[in-house]
C-alpha cells in the first residue's frame, strides 16, 4: 500500500470521524438526560448547514419562520399545560422564550440577510436558529410524553425525523447546496495538505469536547444534567427540572448539529435528506461508547471515519454495509461484558 | 365458538368486500397493502409488544422473502408456490443467524442493534449484483392456480387476506398456550420464567424466527403482487415504518397490527392524494404531516388504539373456567438417599470485594418449616438465589436429596423440586392469575410452538390449567382467577406466587417475605396452609421481619447478619439468643 | 398558628387498588412526628404522594400554601424535602457534587455554609467527600442521603425508613441525628417500621394500617398502648393479647 494514500485515507477519515464524534456525543448526552434516540439529528445538521448556506447568498431560510411557529406551539402548551394555575411570571417567562426570542430572530434574519453579510453573523443566525428549532422540538414533541418507554420516544423521534426531513425538503429544495469555507488557508506537511477548514473541523471538535468536559465537571447546571441522567427521581427531589434538563440537552444536542453541518458544507455538497446518514454515523459511534461514555464515543466516531475512509477507497460499493456491520460485534461484546441486568420497567 | 365468532364475521366480510358492485379498485389496492403490512406488524406484535425484543430490521426479513421468490422466478424458472417454503425457509434461516446476536444484546443495545442491520443489510440489497443492485428484479411471475392467474389486486387479496387472517389465528393460539405464556412471561425479566425451567433464550430466538418467518411471507407476497422487488421498502425507513404500525396499533395485541396496518397505510394514502390539492403541489407534504400525526397520535394514545377500543366496548370477553376435575401427573423425580433435603455447606458469595453470603452452613430436612431472618443486606435474598441457581457460589456446596447441585441453572434447580416466590413480586401484570399460576406448571408439560398454533395441545393444556385452578383454589384467590395479576394488591400478587410456585409439585418451596402486605388474618391462613403443606410431606424455608409470624410457625430458626450465620436454633433459642437481640431483635424490653 | 404541613382525607390509588383511604395529618413547625406500621400499609405511598411522586386525591397544604398546583421541584423550592427509601443518590459522582446538588435551588454563597454544616453533622461524609456515592456503605449513603435533602435548607424533612437494612449501631447514629435536626429548626416526618427507635425521639406518631391511620396520639401514648405494643414493638410483649 502506498504511504502516501495511506495517509490520505486516514487523514479524510478522521475528519469524518471528528463530525460524527461531534454528532455521537450530543446523541449519548440527549440519550442519558431525556432516553430519547435522537434520530432528527441528522436534521440538526441539515438545517444549520443548509440555513448557512441559503444566508450565505443573500437569502433568508424557511427554518427561520418554522422557529417561530414553533415557538407559538409551545407557547400554547405551555400555557395548556399550567391552565390550572396560570401565574403571570410563568406566562411572561414562556412568551419571552416562546415567542419574544424566535420573532426577535426573524425580524433580525430579514434585516440583516444579504449578500454582503458578515460570514460571523450568518454562521451566529443559523446556530440561533437551530438552536431555537431544537428548544421547541423538545418542548412540543417530547416533554409531554418524557415518562413513557424509551420504545415510544423512539418512534416519536421517528415522527419527527420525518417532519423535519420533509420541511428540509420544502425550505431546501431537492438540490444540494455548498457554503462557503470558513477560512481558505491552507498547511501542507510533508506529503498532507491541510485545508483550514479541516483545521476549523479538528479545532472545534477538541474544543467542544473540552468545552462539554468543563461544562459537564464543573459547572451547576452541568452536573444537574449529569444528576438527571443517573437518577430522574434524585434530581426532581434536589428540585432540578428533568424538563428544564430535557431543555438544554436538546439545546446543547442542535448546537452541536448545527455546527457540524456548517463545518462540512464548504467541504461536501449537502442535500436536504443527508443528514440522515451522517448522524446515523455518529449514532454508530455512540452505540460503540455505550450511549453512556464521552471518551469511547470520540475514538469510536474517529474509528468509524477511518473504516469509512478505507472501505470507500478499497470497496465502495460495500462502504455503508462495512459500516454498519461494523458494529453488531461491539455490540455482542458489550452485551457479554454487561449481562443482561433484570428490567423491572418496560 | 363463541369466542371464534368475531373472527369469522370479520373473514366473511374482509371475503366479500371485493365482490361490493362499484368498490374503486383503488380501495382494493390499499387493502393488499394493509394485510401485507399487517403480516409484518403481527411478527412485531409478539416480538416486541409481547416479547418486549424491539426489531427495526423487520423489513429487512421482507426483503430476504420477496429476493428469494423474485430470483428462484426469474433466474431459475421455478413456480410461484414452491418459492413459498424457499422464501419462509431463507428468512428464517437468516432470523436464525441474526437472531443468536440479536437476542443476546440486552436492554437498548438490542434496538440498536437492530437497526444497524437493517440497514446493513438494505444496502446489500441494493449492491449485490445478482439481485440487481438499485433497480431490483422484475418480471416475477404472478401467482396461479391452474390456468388462473392472479394478475389483478382484487384476485391476489384473497391470498393476502387468507394469509393474514391464518397468520392472525395461528399467532392467537400461540399466545393462549404454555409456550405463548413462556412468552408473556419474558417482557417482565428473565429471573422469574427461568425459575419455572422456561429456556429463556430459545424462547426468545423462537419469537424472533416467528416474526422474521411472518415478515418473510409478506415479502414473498408483496413480490407476486408488486411482481418486482427492489430494495427501497426493504429499507430502514420501512422497518422504523412496521414498528410504528404496531405501536400505533397497541404492540401488544395481534388485532392491533391489523388495526395499525389499516390506520397507517390509509393515512399516508389520504394525505398522499388530499394534500396536494389543499396546498398546491408541494411534494413530501406528506412527510411532514404524517410525521406530525405520528408524534400526535403517540401523545393521545401512547398504549396504542386497540386497547383503546376494546376499553369502550360494553361487554368483556368471558373466559372458559378450567375444569379441575382433570389430574395432573405428579412429575417423576430422582429420589435421594438422603434424609437432608436442603444442605447448604459453606455457601459464599463475593460480589467484587463485598461478601454478601459468608460460608454459611445450614440444612432443611424433609417436612420442616425453616424461617431466614436478619437485618436488610444479611444475605437473605443472595442465599436464596445461590439455592435456586440464580447467582452462582463463589465457593461451597450446595446439595439437593444428597445430590450437589454444581452451578446449575435455575430451569434445573427447578427440576429437581425446588420451587421458589420473589421479594419483589415477578408477575406478568396484564396476564391473569390463572395463566400467571400456570407457568409454575411449565415443566409439567411438553407441547412446542407447532403444536399449540395448530391446537394438538388441548388435552395437555386442560390438564396444567386444571392443576393451577386447583393450586388458586388452595391460596384461596378462586374468585379471583380471571383478574389481571396486576389489579390485585400487593399482599395477593405475592399469595399468588406461592400458587405459581405449588404448581411445580415442590419438595422444597422457597418464599421471600410472604407475609408482607398481608393483613392479621391473611397471615394466620398462610401460616395454616404452610403448616399443612408441611404435614403434607413438603417443605418451606423462608425469609420473613414479621417476627411474631416467624416464630408461631417455624420449626427452626437461621439467623444472618452481614452474610454470617450468626445463630440457628428453635424459635425459644433464638428469642433468647443474645447474639441476635444484639444484631437484629434489638436490646430493649 | 397553622400547621407547616397539613393533609386532610388524603387517598391515592394504584390503578384500581385504592393504596391510602382518607388519611389526614399535621406537622407543626419544630415538631417530630412518625408514622409506624407494617410493610405494605401505605406509608410510603403517602410521603411519596404529599412531595408530589405520586399523585393523590385530597387537600394538601405546606407553610399555608395549597400544594395541588405544585410539582416536585416546587415543593422542593417551598422547603419540603424527602429522603426517599432507596435514597436515590447520584452514584457515579461524588460526595460533594451530591451535596452540591442538594443545594440547587438556593445560591451559591448559603449553600457554602450550608455544606459546613452538613459536614459539621456528619463527619463521615467530610472524610468520603471524594469518593463515588455508589461505593459507599449502606449507613453513608443514608447519611448522604439525608445530608442532600438538608442542602436545601427544607423547613420538612421527610424520610422514608432511614434505618432500613442498617447496622444497629449505625441506626443509634442517625436518629441521635434525627433528634438534633429539631434544635436546627427542622421539622421531621418520620417513616419507619422501627417502631421502637421511632417513638423514642418522635413528638407524636400515627399508627398506620392497611391505608389508614388507626391510631394517633403523642409518641408515648402510642408507645404505651398495648396493640401497638403487641404489633410493632416485636415479640417482647407478646404474652398480652395481639388484637
Amino acid at each position: 500500500m502506498n504511504t502516501t494514500i495511506l495517509l490520505f485515507l486516514l487523514q479524510d477519515g478522521i475528519t469524518n470521524g471528528a463530525v460524527y464524534a461531534l454528532l455521537g456525543l450530543a446523541l449519548v448526552l440527549v440519550f442519558a438526560v431525556t432516553r430519547v434516540i435522537l434520530i432528527p439529528q441528522g436534521e440538526f445538521v441539515t438545517y444549520g448547514a443548509l440555513s448557512y448556506a441559503m444566508l450565505a447568498t443573500g437569502q433568508v431560510p424557511g427554518t427561520v419562520q418554522l422557529a417561530v411557529a414553533m415557538g407559538i406551539v409551545a407557547f400554547g402548551l405551555d400555557l395548556f399545560f399550567a391552565r390550572k394555575a396560570l401565574r403571570a411570571r410563568l406566562v411572561m417567562r414562556s412568551a419571552a422564550l416562546n415567542i419574544v426570542f424566535p420573532v426577535a430572530l426573524l425580524v433580525v434574519t430579514y434585516k440583516v440577510a444579504g449578500p454582503t453579510t458578515p460570514m460571523a453573523v450568518n454562521i451566529a443566525l443559523a446556530l440561533l436558529i437551530v438552536a431555537a428549532i431544537g428548544l421547541f422540538l423538545y418542548r412540543i414533541a417530547f416533554q409531554p410524553i418524557a415518562h413513557t418507554s424509551v420504545l415510544v420516544l423512539l418512534i416519536a423521534s421517528v415522527g419527527c425525523h420525518l417532519a423535519l426531513q420533509g420541511l428540509g425538503l420544502v425550505f431546501f429544495g431537492a438540490e444540494g447546496l455548498r457554503g462557503p469555507a470558513l477560512s481558505n488557508a491552507a498547511l501542507t506537511v510533508g506529503p498532507l495538505r491541510f485545508t483550514g477548514q479541516s483545521l476549523a473541523v479538528y479545532g472545534l471538535t477538541v474544543a467542544f469536547i473540552v468545552g462539554l468536559w468543563l461544562f459537564f465537571g464543573y459547572t451547576r447546571m452541568g452536573k444537574a444534567l449529569r444528576a438527571t441522567a443517573v437518577n430522574r427521581l434524585g434530581a426532581r427531589l434536589v428540585g432540578i427540572r428533568t424538563t428544564l434538563s430535557g431543555q438544554i440537552a436538546f439545546l446543547l444536542a442542535s448546537v452541536i448539529g448545527a455546527i457540524s453541518g456548517i463545518l462540512i458544507v464548504p467541504i461536501t455538497t449537502l442535500y436536504y435528506d443527508t443528514g440522515f446518514l451522517i448522524g446515523l454515523k455518529g449514532f454508530i459511534a455512540a452505540i460503540i461508547g455505550g450511549l453512556v461514555s464521552y471518551p469511547l464515543t470520540a475514538v469510536a466516531a474517529i474509528l468509524v471515519g477511518i473504516v469509512e475512509a478505507f472501505s470507500s477507497f478499497y470497496a465502495s460499493n460495500f462502504k455503508e454495509v462495512i459500516v454498519f456491520t461494523l458494529i453488531l460485534p461491539v455490540l455482542v461484546l458489550r452485551s457479554l461484558a454487561a449481562p443482561a441486568v433484570e428490567e423491572e420497567k418496560d | 365458538m363463541a369466542q371464534r365468532l368475531p373472527l369469522i364475521i370479520f373473514a366473511l366480510v374482509m371475503a366479500l368486500i371485493p365482490l361490493v358492485p362499484g368498490i374503486p379498485p383503488f380501495w382494493i389496492v390499499l387493502l393488499d397493502n394493509i394485510g401485507l403490512a399487517a403480516l409484518v406488524a403481527m411478527g412485531l406484535v409478539l416480538l416486541t409488544g409481547v416479547g418486549g425484543l424491539t426489531s427495526f430490521g423487520q423489513a429487512a426479513f421482507c426483503g430476504f422473502g420477496a429476493y428469494t421468490t423474485a430470483v428462484l422466478t426469474t433466474a431459475y424458472g421455478v413456480s410461484p408456490w414452491v418459492t413459498l417454503p424457499a422464501s419462509l425457509l431463507v428468512s428464517g434461516i437468516a432470523a436464525v443467524l441474526l437472531g443468536i446476536v440479536t437476542v443476546r444484546l440486552s436492554g437498548h443495545y438490542l434496538p440498536l442493534g437492530t437497526i444497524a442491520w437493517g440497514i446493513g443489510l438494505f444496502y446489500l440489497f441494493s449492491k449485490l449484483e445478482f439481485l440487481g443492485r438499485n433497480d431490483g428484479i422484475s418480471g416475477i411471475p404472478p401467482l396461479s392456480i391452474g390456468s388462473f392467474r392472479m394478475l389483478s389486486p382484487d384476485t391476489i387479496y384473497y391470498a393476502i387476506w387468507i394469509a393474514v387472517l391464518l397468520c392472525a389465528l395461528l399467532t392467537m393460539n400461540l399466545l393462549d398456550s404454555r409456550t405463548g405464556r413462556a412468552i408473556r412471561a419474558l417482557r417482565r425479566g428473565h429471573i422469574a420464567a427461568e425459575a419455572f425451567g422456561v429456556q429463556t433464550p430459545r424462547a426468545k430466538l423462537l419469537v424472533f424466527i416467528y416474526a422474521a418467518v411472518l415478515a418473510g411471507l409478506s415479502g414473498w407476497l408483496y413480490a407476486h403482487f408488486q411482481r418486482a422487488a427492489n430494495p427501497t421498502p426493504f429499507g430502514a425507513q420501512a422497518g422504523i415504518e412496521y414498528l410504528f404500525i404496531a405501536v400505533v396499533g397497541g404492540a401488544g395485541y395481534v388485532w392491533g397490527a391489523v388495526l395499525g396496518a389499516g390506520i397507517v397505510v390509509i393515512l399516508k394514502e389520504v394525505l398522499q392524494s388530499y394534500l396536494p390539492y389543499i396546498f398546491g403541489g408541494q411534494s413530501q407534504l406528506e412527510t411532514i404531516v404524517f410525521g406530525i400525526m405520528l408524534v400526535l397520535l403517540l401523545q393521545l394514545a401512547p398504549s396504542g388504539v386497540w386497547p383503546w377500543l376494546m376499553s369502550l366496548l360494553p361487554f368483556k370477553p368471558s373466559r372458559k373456567t378450567p375444569n379441575t376435575s382433570i389430574k395432573l401427573e405428579h412429575p417423576t423425580r430422582a429420589s435421594g438417599s438422603s434424609p437432608v433435603l436442603l444442605q447448604i455447606d459453606k455457601a459464599r458469595k463475593q460480589f467484587g470485594g463485598v461478601t454478601a453470603v459468608n460460608d454459611v452452613s445450614f440444612d432443611v430436612n424433609a417436612r420442616e418449616i425453616v424461617a431466614l431472618i436478619g437485618p436488610n443486606g444479611a444475605g437473605k435474598s443472595t442465599t436464596f438465589n445461590l439455592i435456586t441457581g440464580v447467582l452462582t457460589a463463589t465457593s461451597g456446596k450446595i446439595s439437593v436429596l444428597g445430590k450437589e447441585v454444581e452451578n446449575a441453572p435455575p430451569q434445573e434447580v427447578v427440576k429437581l423440586g425446588v420451587s421458589r416466590t420473589f421479594q419483589h413480586v415477578k408477575l406478568v401484570p396484564d396476564m391473569t392469575v390463572l395463566e400467571n399460576v400456570a407457568i409454575g406448571a411449565h415443566l409439567r408439560g411438553s407441547a412446542g410452538a407447532v403444536a399449540s398454533m395448530l391446537r394438538l395441545d388441548r388435552a395437555e393444556e386442560a390438564r396444567l390449567l386444571a392443576e393451577a385452578a386447583r393450586q388458586i383454589a388452595r391460596v384461596g384467590l378462586s374468585d379471583q382467577i380471571d383478574q389481571l395479576a396486576g389489579s390485585l394488591s400487593l399482599g395477593q400478587q405475592r399469595i399468588v406466587e406461592i400458587a405459581r410456585a405449588l404448581c411445580v409439585d415442590p419438595m422444597l418451596l422457597l418464599l421471600d417475605e410472604p407475609a408482607a402486605g398481608l393483613r392479621h388474618m391473611e397471615k394466620q391462613r398462610l401460616a395454616t396452609l404452610l403448616r399443612q403443606l408441611r404435614d403434607g410431606g413438603m417443605s418451606v424455608l423462608l425469609v420473613e421481619h414479621d417476627m411474631g409470624f416467624v416464630m408461631d410457625l417455624a420449626d427452626r430458626i437461621v439467623v444472618l447478619d452481614f452474610g454470617t450465620k450468626i445463630a440457628e436454633g428453635t424459635p425459644a433459642a433464638i428469642k433468647r439468643n443474645p447474639d441476635v437481640i444484639k444484631a437484629y431483635l434489638g436490646a430493649a424490653a | 398558628m397553622s400547621a407547616l404541613l397539613s393533609v386532610a382525607d388524603v387517598h391515592i390509588s394504584y390503578g384500581k387498588v385504592e393504596a391510602v383511604r382518607g388519611v389526614s395529618l399535621e406537622v407543626g413547625t419544630n415538631e417530630i412526628v412518625t408514622i409506624i406500621g407494617a410493610n405494605g400499609a401505605g406509608k410510603t405511598t403517602l410521603l411519596n404522594a404529599i412531595m408530589g411522586v405520586l399523585p393523590l386525591k385530597g387537600r394538601t397544604s405546606f407553610a399555608g400554601t395549597d400544594m395541588a398546583p405544585s410539582d416536585i421541584e416546587d415543593r422542593v423550592a417551598m422547603g419540603l424535602s424527602l429522603v426517599p427509601e432507596h435514597r436515590e443518590l447520584f452514584g457515579t459522582m461524588n460526595v460533594e457534587d451530591n451535596l452540591e446538588l442538594g443545594a440547587f435551588r438556593i445560591a451559591k454563597a448559603v449553600a457554602a455554609r450550608s455544606l459546613e454544616r452538613v459536614y459539621a453533622l456528619f463527619p463521615r461524609l467530610k472524610e468520603r467527600r471524594k469518593q463515588l456515592a455508589g461505593t459507599l456503605s449502606g449507613g453513608e449513603q443514608q447519611m448522604l442521603a439525608m445530608g442532600r435533602a438538608l442542602m436545601g435548607a427544607p423547613k420538612l424533612l421527610m424520610l422514608d425508613e432511614p434505618s432500613l437494612g442498617l447496622a444497629p449501631i449505625i441506626v443509634a447514629d442517625i436518629f441521635r441525628t434525627v433528634g438534633e435536626l429539631r434544635a436546627a429548626g427542622v421539622s421531621v416526618l418520620l417513616v419507619e417500621q422501627n417502631a421502637q427507635a421511632a417513638l423514642q425521639i418522635a413528638d407524636r406518631a400515627y399508627v398506620m394500617e392497611l391505608g389508614e391511620f388507626v391510631l394517633e396520639g403523642s409518641a408515648r401514648d402510642i408507645a404505651a398502648n398495648k396493640r401497638v405494643a403487641a404489633s410493632y414493638l416485636g415479640f417482647q410483649h407478646e404474652g398480652e393479647s395481639a388484637v
